[in-house]
């Protein structure tokens, strides 16, 4: 037994009882029949008959919606702070970087729930604006732009460090050989800096698209629950419909998605390069 | 010398990460402020500023027993998070071995994973095995999504850790354990450190795992989402900013202990040297 494979024992046997196992638990109650809490019954297709037959896909789509319009807009809005951090704000970086983890330790529906305190009418921006203008401004609370305001905010920091990561395995010499020869500051981004942080940038976005797929507490916090993501069908299929065959059929295909995307994507890298051999 | 335009292209850069930084932060001043309202309901500006509300919750039995759960929930995941991802991180950027980049990735699939989805097949799983719920499976929930992400963030000291240390302390006659003891974990410190201080605060700030595995126990953001969505009480900002504050003391007066322990053994080793 090799000495790599004994250490890796504790967490893969851990891994194999706290998450394997529960996924292959979710899988096998999804082919229980429909309102039953055990694993006796007979085998059947019928909760993904009633799945295919129902609108559960527009709450696919949503989910799957939200969370690509998620990640399109953090890329554009992390990559700069991602660049600073590695290039622009030397010994400041430690600082910035700090400011940006804390917020991942605080539970995200307080986080969220700061965000109706700010956006509500008589809130922190309609008060302001109030008291200086005398408007009495529309509140966007309960609105699609208020999800994705919650969504980008909460998952902003699993796309900045990975690109940060990425960004910072561009060496310097690279960059500087092309300016040498000429190229102009497009030309260094787009044939240089770019394609070297390109693994980095594509994990940021793998991340937060799971993530985002994932999410729940933004569509109830701040949308008021008008769009109902898919998590929230599960949830209410688990809850209050306490039909757990039907919830698990539904978190098994949001689970083939899912695991089919990070696999894709996975399968590209060399996690060696990405997180310190360098 | 930099010139013109990039100094330009970095005074933008600056700008707009300041913005975001102000962005980030946006909903914890408004949490803050409404702590710090007297008035029953939040209206901006605030008319009537007090500390009512702050006394009314520290001086809750319920909010007491709130912390106590959530925080013997954390320390315990941050205690066996830390034992098993060290020997983990090993397995994932110490050792060559032959199955080592399978097991990476199947490191990283609870991280690249959906949480709500997870607490709830860990509640039909927990239900299967007729476990009771309590904090007790709250814990375990906590470690499957939390034991990757330590073992990553160890990882990383890991990588730069230098094998031939303890192939030198072997050849000076040390035992397995004088080697773990005396030369892997003083090196690995840090990063045993900074795993423990994100596992503890993932724990405290965990709620989509919490929601679906603590059964009739109580966890800090557990409370909060169900005071919230019944209505507003001025309680839940308050229980917010202790929530907020007790994550940023420990992070920052734990990075400034890393600080300082890696300013004292720099300059240790500068004394040697000389």
């Amino acid at each position: 037994m090799s000495p790599g494979f004994r250490a890796s024992l504790p967490v893969v046997i851990f891994l194999l009882a706290g998450f394997a196992a529960p996924l292959i638990a979710v899988t096998w109650f999804s082919f229980m029949p429909a309102r039953t809490f055990s694993f006796a019954g007979a085998a059947t297709l019928e909760n993904y008959r009633t799945i295919v037959e129902s609108t559960s896909y527009i709450s696919f789509l949503w989910s799957l919606g939200l969370a690509a319009v998620t990640v399109v807009l953090l890329a554009f809005i992390a990559y700069p702070v991602a660049y600073g951090l590695v290039r622009v704000f030397g010994k400041w970086s430690m600082l910035v970087t700090l400011l940006f983890t804390i917020p991942l330790f605080v539970s995200e529906n307080i986080r969220l729930y700061g965000w109706v305190l700010f956006l509500i009418k008589n809130g922190v921006l309609l008060g302001t604006i109030k008291s200086l203008f005398g408007v009495q401004a529309e509140s966007m609370l309960f609105t699609l732009p208020a999800i994705i305001l919650g969504m980008v905010y909460v998952y902003l920091p699993f796309m900045l460090f990975p690109m940060s990561l990425g960004i910072s395995m561009v060496p310097q010499d690279t960059r500087d050989a092309a300016v040498d020869l000429g190229a102009s500051r497009w030309q260094v981004f787009r044939e240089v800096e770019l394609p070297l942080s390109m693994p980095g940038i594509l994990i940021g976005c793998l991340l937060t698209f799971v993530l985002a797929v994932g999410a729940i507490a933004e569509a109830k916090v701040l949308g008021g629950q008008q769009i109902i993501p898919i998590t929230h069908d599960i949830e209410i299929a688990f809850t209050y419909a306490q039909n757990w065959p039907l919830g698990a059929a539904l978190a098994v295909l949001l689970m083939l998605v899912v695991g089919a995307l990070v696999l894709l994507v996975l399968r590209r890298f060399d996690l060696d390069v990405l997180l310190g051999r360098r | 010398m930099l010139n013109r335009a990039s100094r330009m292209r970095h005074s933008l850069i600056i700008a707009w990460s300041v913005a975001v930084v102000i962005f980030l932060y946006i909903p914890t001043v408004c949490i803050v402020l409404a702590s710090l309202t007297a008035s029953r309901y939040f209206q901006f500006p605030i008319s009537k500023w007090g500390l009512d509300w702050w006394t009314k919750t520290l001086t809750s039995i319920e909010v007491r027993q709130l912390l106590t759960t959530s925080i013997t929930i954390a320390l315990l995941v941050t205690v066996v998070a830390v034992f098993l991802a060290f020997f983990g991180a090993l397995a994932f950027a110490r050792h060559d071995w032959k199955g080592r980049s399978v097991y990476q990735k199947i490191i990283l699939l609870p991280i690249f994973f959906p949480q709500s989805v997870l607490g709830l097949a860990l509640l039909l799983w927990f239900n299967t095995l007729g476990l009771p719920l309590s904090w007790k499976t709250a814990v375990f929930a906590h470690l499957v999504w939390i034991v990757p992400v330590v073992t990553l963030v160890i990882s990383i000291q890991v990588y730069s850790f230098d094998p031939a240390l303890e192939e030198a302390a072997y050849d000076l006659g040390a035992s397995r354990w004088q080697v773990l003891k005396e030369v892997t974990l003083p090196v690995l410190f840090p990063g045993l450190f900074s795993g423990s201080l994100f596992a503890f605060l993932l724990s405290w700030g965990n709620f989509p795992l919490s929601l679906y595995t603590t059964g009739a126990d109580t966890t800090v953001p557990e409370y909060l989402y169900a005071k919230m969505v019944a209505g507003y009480t001025p309680g839940v900002p308050v229980l917010g900013t202790i929530s907020t504050a007790g994550a940023v003391v420990l992070l920052i007066g734990g990075y400034a202990l890393i600080t300082l322990l890696r300013r004292t053994r720099s300059t240790e080793q500068g004394g040697q040297d000389a």
